[in-house]
């Protein structure tokens, strides 16, 4: 081999655009990725139809789609980030990854990037859902667009979440568990299900505060279309404090 | 300018010491043969030059570049090839080699993986998934993609391993070809190697440099290699 190139620096979007391609391609190498698609459209539908009663409520919005959107992702985005970075563990392709000339954040964005897209390639799925309610009602097309907006932010959140559980662990169903515990906490926060628990220790207003923590809590203003800082900030925080946190785990290995 | 710089390496593992103070330098041209029994600290000391693990103590530097200061540049002069020779199992060959080419950054990214193909006479393994691959194969896409961008430093953990004597026979020749041009290190626990392969034979155990001297030296010790390396090693 000749050394007419001598090896040059890359560039930061090159390698993230190359991690991305190939984390998003490999989801769908393996039959799992449809698999997961299937999962998630049957109980995003059903859960909608069967146990929101969409169609009983008589009323042409997604409020009940959405309602559901927070267990789903709960479950669904550990399950689609469990391999992040346990996989590349297992494989003990890390050890490529670390010593390329690359830098971990790089690694870690299009990975996260490529899970994220491929989260929203579920959600984007369920769109006939909406145009069913379109077809049936007259449905503020705004609104069901912010909905779908906060949809994406909530799966980003978990997936932040997700990905801290596995850049601990070498352990896919480990990540996994860990993953979906902690995202299921936060669910399970929004509808005041440690109030009890918590009542004797804080004060109201301090038990009002770590309900605004929960997921449904901020995913629902998107749903009836208003957009505010807040829960914006609430589920972006998320989104990249876990990709932030993974990618130092990964550094101080 | 030595092309591989190593000072007082250290590197600890909780209470178990497994680097204690290695130094040594490789110039351009020479093959180092790591020699050691497992756990002697061998595969640490190439992750400590090679980036993946950070030093406790000591630098490691690369073509001028220091691994823990100037990581980007350092790595982009090395090239590495882990133990087992770790893939991605579900890509094939050329795409997973495309994919080193495009996290390097290197310029004709086709016509590097195609030369390499060649050089590491993978051409007929080219469209299949590294899952499928034999070990011989698997062994040169490891060695494969630490050399295709063709780097002046080259760190290769027993790239012989679990390989039939044809399969050691290639990836040695391959080596020799391009060896005068670079700064190698081979771990291997197979002594006979040595005399193949090195310039040069470091011997490590319990994580300290027991001897780092030339082959011809190292071959005077004694006739019975075996019994050398256990007398080092003790």
């Amino acid at each position: 081999m000749s050394s007419e190139s001598s090896p040059s620096t890359p560039s930061a979007p090159s390698a993230v655009w190359a991690i991305f391609n190939r984390e998003f391609a490999g989801y769908f190498r393996t039959p799992l990725a449809y698999v997961f698609l299937a999962v998630f459209n049957a109980f995003a539908i059903s859960l909608a139809f069967f146990v929101g009663n969409i169609y009983e409520a008589g009323v042409a919005n997604l409020d009940r789609f959405f309602l559901y959107h927070p267990w789903l992702w709960a479950f669904l985005a550990p399950a689609a980030g469990a391999r992040l970075w346990a996989e590349e563990r297992r494989q003990g392709t890390i050890e490529l990854l670390l010593t390329w000339p690359i830098s971990v954040w790089q690694v870690a964005v299009g990975k996260f990037l490529a899970a994220w897209l491929f989260l929203a390639t579920a959600l984007f799925i369920t769109l006939p859902v909406a145009f069913t309610i379109g077809y049936l009602g007259d449905p503020d097309v705004g609104v069901i667009v912010s909905g779908y907006l906060g949809s994406l932010l909530c799966a980003g959140a978990c997936l932040g979440i997700a990905s801290i559980a596995s850049a601990l662990t070498r352990n896919q169903v480990i990540a996994f568990v860990t993953g979906f515990l902690a995202c299921f906490l936060l669910v399970l926060i929004g509808y005041g299900v440690f109030d009890e628990f918590i009542g004797g220790l804080f004060s109201r207003n301090i038990i009002e505060e770590v309900r605004r923590l929960g997921l449904w809590r901020n995913l629902e203003p998107f749903t009836l279309g208003l957009v505010d800082l807040r829960p914006f900030a609430y589920f972006l925080t998320l989104s990249f404090g876990g990709l932030g946190l993974s990618t130092i785990i990964i550094e101080r290995r | 300018m030595a092309l591989i710089e190593v000072k007082n390496l250290k590197k600890s593992y909780g209470s178990i010491h497994a680097v204690r103070g290695i130094s040594f330098s490789v110039e351009r041209g020479e093959v180092v043969g790591f020699l050691g029994p497992n756990g002697a600290g061998k595969s640490t000391t190439m992750k400590l030059i090679a980036g993946h693990l950070r030093a406790d103590h000591g630098e490691a530097i690369v073509a001028g570049f220091d691994i823990s200061a100037h990581p980007i540049e350092a790595k982009t002069h090395l090239g590495y090839s882990p133990e087992g020779a770790p893939a991605y199992g579900e890509m094939t060959v050329r795409e997973f080699l495309r994919f080193a080419a495009d996290l390097r950054n290197l310029p004709n990214p086709s016509e590097r993986v195609k030369k390499t193909l060649e050089l590491c006479r993978l051409n007929e393994v080219a469209h299949q998934t590294v899952d499928t691959l034999s070990k011989g194969y698997r062994m040169r896409l490891g060695f494969a993609q630490a050399v295709i961008h063709d780097p002046e430093v080259l760190i290769l953990d027993e790239p012989t391993d679990g390989l039939d004597p044809n399969q050691k026979f290639e990836v040695r020749r391959i080596l020799k070809e391009m060896a005068s041009r670079k700064a190698v290190i081979v771990s291997t626990h197979i002594l006979e190697e040595i005399d193949e392969l090195c310039t040069r034979v470091i011997v490590i155990a319990h994580g300290e440099v027991r001897c780092d001297e030339s082959k011809e030296k190292f071959l005077q010790r004694g006739a019975d290699l075996n019994e050398v390396f256990r007398k080092l090693t003790a």
